[in-house]
């Protein structure tokens, strides 16, 4: 007996948000498999695993600075999924966000006044845009694949940080560790939740929500990008050509990741490290995907990555596994959710039953 | 010329792993398959070998495990990409943050060991002959088996029906179906292949190369492998030349060091990354060329019913 899959005459509306709910499940069936090969009780290893980090107030202020930059990022990226844009250098977007709003916080920060800080948030808009806007270039003027390109920035600007924490930015008091100076109060975001360390920047995340519905749902370039994605020669037919799509979806990317980089060293960071972002850029992939693509969907799939990068931290030190878990979740995650979604366009036939189908049919 | 060995070693050195990688990839493409998932699968590859050649103190045997790993990697994006049809970019995306989390997860243990492997047991019992012994010693069993790689992936795509088959699979999955070709099983083959060979190249980069895990070993060369296979129009001979360009770029910077070219190193580093994207613009800015050498069902899910 094997498996054959069917066309479903049309995608099955269910299996659209049951697929996300399925790929959750499966993951935490893996998660306990691997909690038991560790030697830990499975079921209270998961518990404590999903149910720790949130079980205070502190812990929900975690869990909100952490979802703020994965959301940011998810809803710049997915204008660009959508459209069949293929923006994956949302890490490196977000670094030389960071170098950008970095430089405005140690420049005029210490003397500076209230316009520091949105200073900074357009800085690192415009440092992400730019890094974003290179692929872009390459792609729509010369055909080069912008995979690759953003995924190659991302080194590039890692190794550019590297030089500024290592050089030029290093904290002369900070013992010779890789790091800039403490950023001054000008160049901080107010904690916006009292006793956590939740802070204004999550604002920007739903800011953001709200703008990405907008475009997506209810303008005219949304629908264009839309149908971009769906068929790239219904648009150019319809006279919307696609390096226009390249453009809205790698710059919208490339804008959100660079404000994130912002709120991270404006925000829990409070200065500048060689390591900014523990991979925000590549888990918004994960979390754009898990949201459907929706501005609603990934606010709530920003909220669950952000409970398992929390996780990570709390297998590490009550679990005593290595915090790396969070990353071989998220692409479990995302495995199980390719794999539901299948279900959308197909039906699962076992080709024994379907074969007797045939031959009765034939009778 | 005293200058120029040196050099010369480096670049074999450096290259070696995209020759592994890159090749392993091309036959995939051929075929039809676009496997994003190269660098996780390289990790993953690195992280096992390292830890079974330390363990049992056999390098052959950590590049066995590499493969089976790196294989296990891949038949696992298959059974996605080529069984349920599911986007070839996103479970690549997927393969690459899964096997990179599942290496440093792995690897943990392993952080700040030295691997010492006895130089003549890779060579096995050639180190004994005269001359060859030499040859053996100088350059790395890996080095010269990927040479010989090289040649048999040469062969098999250009000279033996085999190759044919894989390469009308990748031109038209459709046709080739129509003739009886098993396209599916075809694709599966590939992309094993491709895979394994992505488990090699990160076994030579921890046990060869650096002789130690760390994060970051990796650093981008199975995605440098990727853009490799498009720099190279999807054919053996230039992927093999270009491995040791890419080689000689990731050695530029060591000899710029200690030259003392007074440039920031993390500029230097930064090379290999750049001439990536450079190297990638050159070739698919002629529109023509690319539309003549990718496999036209490249990244296409094939549907045997369709």
């Amino acid at each position: 007996m094997s498996i054959r899959l069917e066309a479903r005459p049309q995608p099955s509306r269910t299996m659209i948000w049951l697929s996300p709910i399925l790929a959750i499940g499966l993951t935490c069936c893996v998660a306990m498999v691997i909690f038991a090969v560790a030697g830990l009780n499975p079921l209270s290893a998961l518990a404590t695993f999903i149910f720790t980090p949130v079980t205070d107030l502190y812990g929900l202020g975690e869990l909100l600075i952490k979802a703020a930059p994965l959301v940011l990022i998810a809803i710049g990226l997915s204008i660009g999924f959508r459209a069949g844009v293929w923006n994956v250098g949302g890490e490196g977007q977000l670094i030389v966000g960071v170098i950008f709003g970095g430089w405005l916080a140690l420049t005029y920060g210490p003397g500076g006044g209230p316009w520091v800080l949105p200073a900074m948030v357009v800085g690192g808009a415009i440092g992400g845009a730019l890094w974003a806007a290179i692929p872009a270039l390459l792609r729509t003027r010369f055909n080069a694949n912008e995979i690759l390109t953003s995924l190659m920035l991302n080194y590039v600007a890692q190794l550019w940080l590297g030089y500024l924490i290592f050089g030029p930015w290093r904290d002369p008091a900070g013992f010779n560790f890789p790091q800039s100076e403490p950023l001054a109060p000008a160049a901080l975001f107010p904690t916006l939740i009292e006793g956590t360390r939740a802070n204004a920047s999550i604002l920007l995340a739903l800011v953001a929500v709200g703008l990405g519905w907008a475009l997506m749902s209810r303008s005219f370039v949304g629908f264009q990008l839309k149908i971009t994605g769906l068929s790239e020669g219904a648009a150019r037919y319809a006279g919307f050509s696609p390096s226009k799509a390249v453009w809205i979806g790698m710059l919208a990317g490339g804008l959100a990741a660079g404000i994130a980089g912002v709120g991270e060293i404006a925000g829990p960071l409070g200065q500048i490290f060689p390591t900014a972002s523990p991979g925000y850029g590549y888990a918004a992939i994960i979390v754009a995907f898990l949201g459907r693509l929706n501005p609603i969907g990934i606010l709530f799939s920003g909220l669950l990555m952000s409970l398992l990068y929390l996780s990570g931290d709390v297998a590490q030190m009550s679990l005593g596994l290595p915090s790396s878990i969070t990353g071989l979740f998220q692409g479990t995650l995302l495995f199980f959710l390719l794999t539901a979604d299948v279900l959308i366009h197909y039906r699962l036939r076992s080709s024994t039953i379907a074969a007797a189908v045939v031959a009765g049919s034939a009778k | 010329m005293s200058q120029f060995l040196p050099i010369l070693l480096a670049t074999l050195i450096a290259g070696t792993p995209l020759v592994y990688a890159a090749l392993g990839e091309l036959i995939t493409e051929r075929a039809g398959v676009l496997n994003m998932g190269v660098e996780g699968m390289m990790v993953t590859g690195a992280v096992v070998a390292f830890a079974v050649a330390l363990t049992t103190g056999n390098l052959w045997l950590g590049v066995l495990a590499a493969m089976v790993a790196a294989g296990i990697l891949s038949l696992l994006f298959s059974v996605l990409a080529i069984t349920f049809r599911a986007n070839q970019v996103a479970v690549g995306l997927a393969m690459t943050i899964f096997g990179t989390s599942l290496g440093s997860y792995l690897g943990k243990p392993f952080v700040g060991m030295a691997l010492v492997l006895d130089p003549s047991q890779a060579a096995g019992g050639f180190a004994q002959l005269p001359l060859v012994g030499l040859i053996f010693s100088a350059i790395h069993p890996l080095v010269w088996l990927s040479w010989i790689l090289f040649a048999a992936v040469w062969y098999f795509l250009s000279r033996t029906r085999a190759g044919l088959a894989l390469r009308a699979v990748g031109e038209s999955p459709t046709s080739a179906h129509a003739i009886g070709y098993p396209v599916v099983r075809i694709r599966y083959l590939a992309t094993l292949f491709g895979g394994a060979m992505a488990g090699v190249a990160g076994a030579y980069m921890s046990t060869v190369y650096a002789s130690l895990w760390t994060e970051g070993l990796i650093a981008g060369r199975g995605w440098i492998a990727v853009a490799l296979v498009v720099f190279a129009t999807w054919r053996p001979e230039r992927c093999f030349a270009g491995a040791y360009l890419f080689g000689g770029a990731t050695m530029a910077q060591l000899f710029a060091q200690s030259a003392g070219i007074g440039v920031p190193s993390e500029l230097m580093s930064a090379l290999p990354y750049l001439a990536t994207i450079v190297v990638l613009v050159l070739i698919s800015r002629d529109a023509a060329l690319m539309r003549l050498s990718v496999p036209a069902s490249l990244g296409k899910p094939f549907d045997p019913q369709g």
